[in-house]
């Protein structure tokens, strides 16, 4: 990763770039935006759909979103990873409304690839320093008590390719790698009460039926109080990405731990350090130590519009949107600033506010044309407030890759374009 | 009136609902058998708990590992392209651009076998015999010194092997940044704009890209 330096170039290639940045069908509509579209005139001729009929309630047994939302999609960064197996896209945050994220544009990581499982043939294990270990079929887990519970699962490394600098030009790539959807399932607590524990059970391991067999540890407090173990996304089976057809969900932790496709719960009396609590997701300090089992994500916030995807078509009134959430329990509060972090006014939040879940917030805004340098700061019930990247750096140095939830900035230029930045 | 009153009760203890179970009734879960609890149970621990019997050397692990692993790792664990570089990096950790390899940042050398058992080679999983982890393991500590070409790992001696960065790790700190009420009136004097995100020109459907080493 390279650092930020230099200025932007030359004026005409950017408002190409930009366009094209926002995708192709995105760049499109926003061309059409841009030719004079958007006026509010009610045209002559009758349009095709208020004559002719449309397709049928058979047509599409499985809907899709409109044919003119085709922009909204996950997007990859190529040059991140070796290989689209093990790898991760992004959530099209600037998109979308409201907190839960719908379950095509969900953001994915996967190490092994996307397993496929029959759901028949699924089994979930749980053994180790339990009374009595059991297996349990799909249609066990289903008979039990279950929840439905609002969640957000973000990616440790959300943020992580600006820790050295404003790089990533989009607030999908800087923030996307965060979703939140409504699960249905059984506390894990459920399932461990109908086992057993030994009195010596202190750590848990939890191991995905993937070609990675990704494990992780996680201390016993956390299985008995909100560990969550889900087979249901937004009404729907969970989605293949998202471990179809079990997962293990545990709330405001690095979604890494929320492990996919669960298939095994081991019970044992100490942290197994696999490769994805040592190698990866332990977070490098400038004395070269490193921070182990950083679990919790703490209170992080972005404007999803405007946003560099999408230009500003002009001055006028429009809502900024935003979105805010802490692995800690609720946010209490969001502020924003227009001058890059020298005043600070409170915006409101939307209703839901859910603890370790996403939460909204908008501001009505006059946009002047003048350039601007916007940002959102989130703060939550435990008094945490989002710190700058300069704070951050000062206590982490810039090759910790992980956890960085530093106050992201936008600034508008006076052509309305947006553009990621960092300030001091 | 006494049924809705126990319904109640159910309801207030939550998960403390299941009721006795009747005579063929059908259960939830069953208990496995240990011959199958051991098809799954792949994991090992820094104690060694889970280490299975078997053993190698580097020797034995360096043709194993150019046949199963060099593809992607390198002949010498120096990585092809941007697949994971497996060893060298010795003391960079400190470095503007750290290195962090197995043995330049690992903590334990039973996570090597374990990562290697379970995920490894990338795209056939589970191939590997026991034998021939222990070979790999060996020849990747070999590689940097931390064990002789010679030494045998096995499931007594792997634990006891002490890696490089084994102090290298702190219990999570967090929050690690400044607390209290924060400031929202002429928090600072002047803005400076320190990078623009256009300038680096690495976000996808633009044209430049990053080095990929």
């Amino acid at each position: 990763m390279k650092e930020a330096k230099g200025e932007p170039r030359g004026r005409a290639a950017l408002d190409r770039r930009t366009l094209l940045a926002a995708g192709g069908a995105a760049g499109a509509a926003l061309a059409g935006r841009v030719a004079g579209a958007s006026e509010a005139t009610i045209p002559e001729e009758l349009p095709d759909w208020s004559r002719y009929l449309g397709p049928g309630v058979d047509d599409e047994p499985y809907g899709k979103p409109s044919k003119y939302e085709a922009h909204v999609i996950r997007r990859n960064v190529e040059w991140l990873t070796a290989s689209t197996e093990s790898s991760i896209n992004f959530t099209p945050l600037p998109w979308l409304n409201g907190i839960i994220t719908p379950n095509g544009v969900f953001f994915e990581r996967h190490h092994g690839g996307r397993a496929e499982i029959d759901p028949a043939q699924h089994r979930l294990l749980i053994h180790g320093l339990v009374e009595k270990p059991l297996v349990f079929t799909m249609e066990d887990i289903k008979r039990l008590p279950c929840e439905d519970r609002i969640y957000f699962l973000e990616c440790a490394a959300n943020g992580g390719m600006e820790w050295r600098g404003a790089q990533l030009n989009g607030c999908q790539f800087v923030r996307g790698m965060i979703g939140c959807a409504q699960w249905t399932g059984v506390r894990l607590k459920t399932l461990l009460d109908r086992t057993g524990l030994k009195p010596n059970a202190k750590w848990v391991l939890a191991e995905g039926a993937d070609a990675s067999a990704l494990t992780r540890s996680f201390p016993i407090e956390k299985a008995l109080d909100d560990a969550f173990i889900a087979y249901g996304q937004n009404g729907e089976a969970l989605r293949p990405g998202q471990g179809y057809p079990l997962r293990l969900i545990l709330p405001g932790w690095e979604a890494n731990m929320s492990v996919k496709w669960l298939r095994r719960i081991e019970v044992g009396d100490a942290p197994w350090y696999t490769r994805w609590e040592t190698s990866k997701y332990t977070d490098l300090l400038p004395s070269g130590k490193a921070y182990k089992f950083t679990w919790v994500q703490e209170a992080n916030s972005v404007i999803t519009w405007p946003a560099p995807e999408i230009k500003i078509d002009g001055p006028g009134e429009y809502m900024i949107r935003g979105l805010a959430w802490s692995g800690r329990g609720r946010i209490v509060r969001v502020d924003l600033t227009f001058d890059g972090g020298k005043n600070w006014v409170t915006a409101p939040l939307q209703e839901p506010i859910l603890p370790k879940a996403l939460t909204r917030f908008y501001y009505p805004w006059r946009w002047d044309g003048s350039s601007t340098i916007l940002a959102s700061r989130a703060i939550d019930e435990t008094g945490y407030v989002q710190p700058t990247i300069v704070q951050l750096r000062n206590a982490r140095g810039r090759n910790s890759i992980y956890h960085n939830n530093a106050i992201i900035t936008w600034l508008v230029n006076s052509t309305g374009e947006v553009e990621n930045v960092q300030v001091a | 009136m006494s049924r809705s009153r126990d319904l109640l009760l159910a309801i207030a203890l939550g998960t403390a609902l299941a009721v006795p179970s009747l005579a063929g009734e059908r259960p939830i879960g069953r208990v496995p058998t240990p011959e199958e609890i051991a098809r799954w149970d792949i994991d090992v621990r820094p104690d060694g708990q889970g280490l299975p019997p078997g053993r190698g050397t580097a020797s034995e692990g360096e043709e194993i590992y150019l046949a199963r692993c060099a593809s992607c790792h390198g002949e010498f664990g120096e990585a092809v392209g941007r697949w994971p570089q497996l060893v060298g990096g010795q003391n960079s950790l400190t470095w503007d651009e750290p290195i962090k390899t197995v043995t330049s940042y690992w903590p334990y050398a039973t996570t090597v076998f374990d990562y290697i058992k379970r995920a490894m080679p990338f795209g056939d999983a589970q191939s590997l015999s026991d034998d021939e982890i222990y070979a790999i393991t060996a020849f990747l500590l070999a590689s940097d010194g931390i064990i002789s070409q010679d030494f045998e790992v096995n499931a007594e001696t792997l634990p006891k092997i002490v890696m490089p960065n084994a102090q290298g790790f702190i219990d999570d700190p967090r929050p690690d940044v400044p607390a209290g009420e924060p400031c929202m009136t002429n928090c600072v004097a002047e803005v400076r704009i320190t990078g623009h995100a256009r300038a680096i020109g690495v976000t996808p459907d633009e044209k430049s890209r990053p080095a990929t080493d």
